[in-house]
C-alpha cells in the first residue's frame, strides 16, 4: 500500500501522515516531484485553509501530473479543500480554477442563523454503495471544519446536512473526495482511509 | 445533524496528567497518552492537553508528550500552554496537534492569532479567554473583564469585544472559561457563554462550573455553546464521556452516539 501525499504548503500534514502510517501505508510526500506523481500508486491531496492556495499545484506542474495519473487509473483522494479542488472552482477564489473533474462549483454556506464555519461531528447519509465508504453505515459521524462546500450532484457518495444538504463525499471511478477529515474521525475515518489504501490501481498500460 | 461536542481536558505538568484545583493538592493522575486514548475510546469528541506550568525549560518535555499522545489519537487534538510565537505553534503542530490554544500571549500580541491562522488555517487556532463578570460595567456580562496569567491579572479587555477581535484576526474557535463559575460545580455561566456565542460566528467552547449532567444541558441550550469542556469527567457522576453523552441524548441534546 503505497501512497503519494501532495504537500501544497497550506497547513499541517502530520495528522494525515500519521493515520496513513498507522494503517500500514508506505507514505511518500512531495511538493513538486512530478516523476513521483507520475509513478504514484495512489495519490492523496489533503487540504486546509484557503482555496487560493491550490494555485501552487498549477505553478509546480502538479495539476497536469495529477490529471495524467488519474487518467491512467491511479486512485485519487482529496480531503477538505483537496476535495473542493476536484470541482470547477470555488467562490472562495473565483479566479483560481480547480481540476474540473466534477463540473459543479463550491460555494460558501448561505447566511442563516447557524454559525459558519461548520465545525464538529456530523452524520453521513451514504448513497448508492460507494466503494470509498464500504463498511460505513448510514448515520455514522465524521469530523468537519469548513465554510465552503460542494453541492449535491449525481456523483455525491454521501450527503451531510448543515444549513442545507451538501456533498460530504464524492466518488466517480478512481476519483474520490471527502469534505470531512477522515484522519480525525475515529474508527469511521480509519475505515474510509483503509478503503482508499486497499483500492487497486487500474493499470491502463 | 451537527452534534454538540464533549471535549476531554488533560492538565499536564512535566509530562504527567495532574489533578487538583489551582495548583493545590496536585495528584499525579497518569500518563497523558494513555489517558487521551482512553477518553477517545470512551466517547470524547476531542482532546485538549493544557500544559499548566508551561515553563521555557519544559518545552521539550511538552513536545515529547504531544508526540506520544498524538501517535494513536484519531480525534481532534488541541494543545495549549506556553505558546508564545508562531514558531512555538509550528513545533506543536509538527508534534501532532491539530489545533493550538493561545491565551495570554494573544492578549499581549494579538498579531499572534493572525500569524498562526495564516500559516495553519483558522481551524487550527483556538483563542482561550478567561473572563469574570464586572458588576461596575454597564453590561456586567458582555463587558466581563478578561484576565491573563491564569486569572491573576486583568488584561484591560472586555469579553465580547475581545472575542470579536479574535474572530476578525482569524481565530477558529473560542474556549471561554468563566472565572466566576470555575471550580464551583454550580453550573456554567450560561449568560456569559450566550453573550459571546451570539456575538461571533465561530464555535464557542464553554468551560468552568460543571457539576451535573444538567449543567451541560443548560449550556448547550440557554448558553448557546457549541462544545463544552469536561475537565474532570468523573466528577459529574458519570463514568465516561459516553455515559455523559447518553444522558445528554436522553435530555434531547444532539450528540455523537454511538461513539
Amino acid at each position: 500500500m503505497r501512497v503519494t501525499v501532495i504537500d501544497y504548503k497550506a497547513g499541517n500534514l502530520t495528522s494525515v501522515l500519521k493515520s496513513l502510517r498507522h494503517l500500514g501505508a508506505e507514505v511518500e510526500v512531495t511538493d513538486a516531484d512530478l516523476a513521483l506523481v507520475g509513478n504514484a500508486e495512489r495519490i492523496l491531496l489533503p487540504g486546509v485553509g484557503h482555496f487560493q492556495a491550490t494555485e501552487r499545484l498549477d505553478a509546480t506542474g502538479l495539476t497536469l501530473a495529477i490529471r495524467a495519473a488519474i487518467g491512467r487509473g491511479a486512485p485519487f483522494l482529496g480531503i477538505c479543500v483537496g476535495m473542493q479542488w476536484l470541482y470547477a472552482g470555488s467562490t472562495e477564489a473565483p479566479q483560481q480554477p480547480g481540476l474540473g473533474h466534477f463540473v459543479a462549483t463550491c460555494a460558501r454556506f448561505p447566511e442563516s442563523h447557524e454559525k459558519v464555519p461548520h465545525v464538529g461531528w456530523n452524520s453521513l447519509e451514504v448513497r448508492s454503495r460507494p466503494r470509498l465508504l464500504a463498511g460505513v453505515e448510514a448515520g455514522e459521524f465524521v469530523y468537519f471544519t469548513h465554510s465552503y462546500k460542494a453541492p449535491v450532484t449525481a456523483d455525491t457518495a454521501a450527503v451531510a446536512q448543515y444549513i442545507e444538504p451538501f456533498s460530504a463525499a464524492v466518488e466517480r471511478g478512481n476519483v474520490m473526495g471527502v469534505q470531512f477529515h477522515p484522519e480525525k474521525s475515529g474508527e469511521t475515518g480509519l475505515t474510509i482511509l483503509r478503503n482508499f489504501l486497499s483500492w487497486e490501481a487500474v493499470t491502463t498500460a | 445533524m451537527i452534534t454538540k461536542r464533549i471535549i476531554a481536558c488533560l492538565d499536564v505538568h512535566a509530562g504527567r496528567v495532574m489533578k487538583g484545583v489551582q495548583f493545590v493538592d496536585l495528584i499525579d493522575a497518569g500518563d497523558p497518552a494513555t489517558l487521551a486514548a482512553r477518553h477517545a475510546r470512551e466517547g470524547a469528541d476531542e482532546i485538549v492537553l493544557l500544559d499548566i506550568t508551561a515553563t521555557h525549560e519544559g518545552r521539550q518535555t511538552l513536545l515529547d508528550t504531544v508526540r506520544r499522545t498524538a501517535r494513536d489519537l484519531f480525534v481532534p487534538f488541541a494543545v495549549g500552554g506556553g505558546i508564545r510565537s508562531a514558531d512555538d505553534a509550528a513545533q506543536v503542530f509538527e508534534a501532532g496537534a491539530d489545533k493550538v490554544s493561545v491565551n495570554s500571549a494573544a492578549l499581549a500580541n494579538p498579531l499572534l492569532i493572525d500569524a498562526i491562522g495564516r500559516s495553519f488555517g483558522a481551524q487550527a487556532v483556538v483563542v482561550a479567554i478567561d473572563a469574570r463578570r464586572d458588576p461596575q460595567a454597564g453590561d456586567p456580562v458582555r463587558d466581563a473583564q478578561v484576565f491573563v496569567q491564569g486569572g491573576r491579572k486583568p488584561a484591560g479587555r472586555r469579553v465580547v469585544e475581545w472575542a470579536r477581535e479574535a474572530e476578525a484576526r482569524g481565530a477558529g474557535e473560542i474556549l471561554l472559561t468563566s472565572m466566576d463559575a470555575d471550580g464551583t460545580r454550580t453550573g456554567f455561566d450560561c449568560e456569559l457563554t450566550a453573550a459571546v456565542s451570539e456575538s461571533v460566528s465561530i464555535p464557542v467552547i464553554a468551560s468552568g462550573g460543571a457539576g451535573t449532567v444538567g449543567h451541560f444541558v443548560e449550556v448547550f441550550g440557554h448558553g448557546r455553546a457549541d462544545a463544552a469542556l469536561a475537565a474532570s469527567i468523573f466528577h459529574f457522576g458519570v463514568s465516561s464521556a459516553r455515559s455523559l453523552k447518553e444522558e445528554l441524548a436522553r435530555a434531547g441534546v444532539s450528540v455523537r452516539l454511538p461513539c
